[in-house]
């Protein structure tokens, strides 16, 4: 048993099975962070005062560069498989996985600071939303970190009996990056800006 | 499996498994399958079991309302001191059952049993796919549900019980209520909808991708259409709600007063939270999930009981295009009515006015799809079968559920009903008689290609006039008391309030037809299991249907079809005028 168009696309709909997946996926992680976002916006019209400058705007601004590197440097690796250089497409893979932990390292050191002063979750309504937010965000970063060292890792292997689909996961794993940087970059203006 | 079988990123894990053909270990065959029909199988029999649970936890409430205070009989001693000391139950174990009544039946029972069960089994037979589009996703869809399952089952037995909020699990009750049941239920809430996820994503990628040869969406049979636009509605309403799950258990574990407003005040004592939150926060994040959660319901009730009727009638389908539409058309308004579940939270009369509107507009979707059911039986020569028996029982009762819905959907009347039991009857008759008959409709019918015999149809005549009967008596009485002002959620049964003294007696009639329909069941369960091994032998297409799906062996191997299949002509293709025999497969040739 074979399951058609895993690797080529189906001619009417113009896709291979697993796009069409992702960016189903995707939608539904539209709807999952539109939800939160649209707490955001009633809590805070819903607030007396908002509180502003709580946050280290220049780590912020840090992170958005290093998750839009990451971005770059996934086309780049996917571009390379396209271009058949498997050692370059899985160094670049490398690459981006490693500037999304310096992402979290980033987070982390934020996150401390806010724990050692006692704005936890628990300390208001703003610090609530914004650990959730970028909580979830954190767990979508450290899902794509899996799933690259997976692709880098003993994923590799599928590149030497079905490069086009070693190929293609790539590019599914980098529409995921891609909505996960996006999502930063609606974070990082909400947050730490407006 | 052969190598080039689909790995998504999701399914990495199981990457490794070897790529074996034939000759799976019972496990792997029958446990941890990649089968579609194995999986739908799992999902249905789970399904059933939970139907079942939540149905006995229903049985023993309707004892406490018909005799509040009298010890239950029985069993009253299996629940313990602590939920019914000397076998009369306790106001929160009321609570406890009821909330797990409703999450059971909704998120354990019907939705598995009628997407992941029926949509699993049947969807990829009627497009003509070897399997899923993603075998291994829908493994773990359907190992995810079991999770969440367990975690609800197992809230039972923890200290202090389940959750006992409701299915609804309204904040900020939910959030300070003393025990951990809430958190269990937040849990296994995130593994449903995880799951729910990984399998609407699959169910849309076959349907677009693997249909077979000459399938064109207007070919497909109604079943895959209602599937198709469940699978967008699972899709993309299930987030925001595990957007509130998440809230919630931040709210609960970390202290955070997302739902919780300022100036909280319990019993006497103000709670030391930051405050700030919005409780109606939360019942609009429900709502948008659980209003398009209703078409879950019901649409592949409608999708069952289309192939049904078409089979039964003998007669091509009245309007396949117009039920498609309506289809496509209730699920995108699915999205925009859920606040009618909140008038009553005065969230002011120009967001009611515009809630009422779209409620009445999403009912004329649903009229097309019942009038174009009942006008295909006009002038047909009707076989009454078992599965024709419970779809026809599903037109009127599906009828009652609709036509009730339509004075809670304006305000002024719903201020009156809202929280009576006339909403219980309600949504019973669309759920209950409803969508579970058909899905019982949807066993009879379709067990024959799962196991290759047929159910005995006298048994199955006794369960459906037994059944027919009986959810007639549970529900109907609930308008006449919900008329009357009877509050739901009363643990005795109303009996506090003075206006109910004159309704308090249809109660016991309530219990005694819930607990005659639990006795016509066990017609239903001999039938079920005693028919995959003395059940008639059937071939392939016992009820001379024209869909796909009665083109494989039944039961079908591994891969479906013997041959790859195509697809000649649309999917009703009864009594066709000068064909020799009254149906016309999708699969058979033009003949020159």
């Amino acid at each position: 048993m074979e399951i058609p168009y895993t690797v080529e696309p189906r001619p009417d709909s113009g896709l291979a099975n697993g796009k069409l997946g992702i960016w189903l996926f995707l939608a539904s992680e539209v709807m999952l962070f539109g939800a939160l976002f649209s707490t955001y916006i009633l809590l805070r019209v819903g607030a007396v005062e908002w509180p502003h400058g709580e946050l280290n705007v220049w780590l912020g601004a840090v992170n958005t560069v290093i998750l839009i590197c990451s971005s770059v440097t996934m086309v780049v690796a996917w571009a390379k498989l396209k271009m058949n250089d498997f050692a370059k497409g899985r160094l670049y893979i490398i690459v981006t996985a490693v500037l999304a932990l310096v992402f979290l390292v980033n987070k982390y050191f934020e996150y401390a600071e806010h724990f050692g002063k006692g704005e936890g979750p628990w300390h208001s309504t703003f610090f609530a939303i914004y650990f959730t937010l970028t909580g979830l965000h954190g767990l979508h970063i450290i899902g794509g970190i899996v799933v690259m060292a997976y692709l880098a890792g003993p994923g590799a292997k599928l590149w030497k009996r079905n490069p086009d689909q070693f190929t293609n996961r790539v590019e599914y794993t980098g529409l995921y990056w891609h909505f996960v940087d996006l999502v930063w970059i609606f974070l990082f203006p909400v947050l730490y800006l407006l | 499996m052969d190598s080039t079988v689909t790995h998504s990123a999701h399914g990495h894990e199981h990457g490794d498994v070897a790529h074996h053909h034939e000759e799976l270990g019972f496990l792997r065959k029958y446990v941890f399958s990649l089968d579609h029909k194995i999986i739908g199988i799992q999902y249905a029999i789970t399904g059933l079991l939970f139907l079942l649970f939540g149905f006995t936890l229903m049985m023993v409430m309707r004892f406490q309302l018909a005799y509040p205070g009298h010890p239950i009989p029985l069993i009253g001693s299996i629940f313990g001191a602590a939920n019914a000391p000397n076998g009369v139950m306790l106001p929160e174990f009321y609570n406890q059952l009821g909330a797990m009544h409703g999450t059971i039946m909704v998120f354990l029972g019907v939705v598995p049993l009628a997407v992941g069960g029926f949509g699993n089994f049947v969807m990829p037979l009627q497009i003509g796919a070897p399997d899923m589009a993603f075998p291994k996703l829908n493994m773990m869809s359907y190992w995810v549900y079991f999770c969440g399952g367990m975690t609800m089952l197992a809230s039972f037995f923890m200290p202090g019980g389940t959750a006992q909020s409701g299915w609804t699990s309204y904040p900020p009750l939910s959030i300070v209520v003393a025990t951990n049941g809430q958190v269990y239920w937040l849990v296994g809430m995130i593994f449903l909808i995880t799951s729910s996820l990984l399998g609407s994503v699959n169910f849309i990628v076959t349907i677009v991708q693997l249909r077979a040869k000459g399938l064109s969406y207007m070919r497909l049979p109604f079943f895959v259409w209602a599937q198709l636009v469940t699978s967008f509605l699972l899709l993309l309403a299930f987030p925001p709600l595990e957007a509130a799950g998440i809230l919630q258990l931040m709210d609960r574990v970390a202290g955070t007063s997302f739902f919780l407003p300022s100036g909280l005040v319990i019993s006497g004592k103000p709670l030391t939270v930051a405050g700030g939150g919005n409780p109606l926060l939360w019942q609009h994040l429900f709502w948008f999930l659980a209003h398009p959660e209703v078409y879950v319901l019901i649409l592949p009730a409608m999708g069952i009981i289309s192939e049904i009727i078409a089979n039964n009638t003998r007669k091509p389908l009245w309007g396949y295009k117009a039920l498609v539409y309506a289809a496509v058309f209730l699920g995108f308004m699915s999205f925009i009515v859920w606040a009618h579940h909140m008038f009553m939270t005065g969230m002011g009369t120009t967001i009611s006015a515009f809630f009422q509107t779209t409620t009445m507009i999403i009912s004329i979707p649903s009229v097309i799809i019942l009038t174009a059911l009942l006008l295909s039986l006009w002038g047909a020569s009707i076989r009454f079968t078992t599965p024709m028996l419970f779809a026809l029982a599903f037109l009127p009762m599906f009828g009652i559920g609709g036509l009730t819905g339509l004075p809670l959907g304006l305000a002024p009347s719903d201020i009156h009903l809202h929280d009576t039991y006339y909403v219980i009857g309600h949504f019973h008759y669309v759920v209950a008689p409803g969508t579970i008959f058909a899905l019982f409709a949807g066993v009879y019918y379709w067990f024959p290609k799962a196991t290759g015999r047929k159910m005995n149809e006298t048994l199955g005549k006794i369960h459906f006039w037994g059944s027919f009967i009986a959810i007639n008596f549970v529900f109907m009485p609930m308008f006449i008391q919900g008329l009357g002002g009877m509050n739901r959620r009363m643990y005795d049964g109303g009996m506090q309030y003075a206006h109910n003294a004159g309704l308090l007696h249809w109660n016991i009639v309530i219990g005694v037809a819930a607990w005659t329909l639990g006795i016509c069941q066990i017609p239903f369960i001999l039938n079920f299991f005693g028919s995959i091994k003395w059940g008639a032998l059937a071939d392939k297409n016992p009820w001379d249907a024209t869909t796909l799906e009665w083109s494989a062996p039944s039961p079908p191997g591994h891969g479906n079809f013997l041959t790859e299949p195509v697809v000649y002509r649309g999917p009703y293709e009864y009594s066709v005028p000068g064909h020799a025999a009254d149906f016309t497969p999708q699969f058979e040739p033009e003949r020159a």
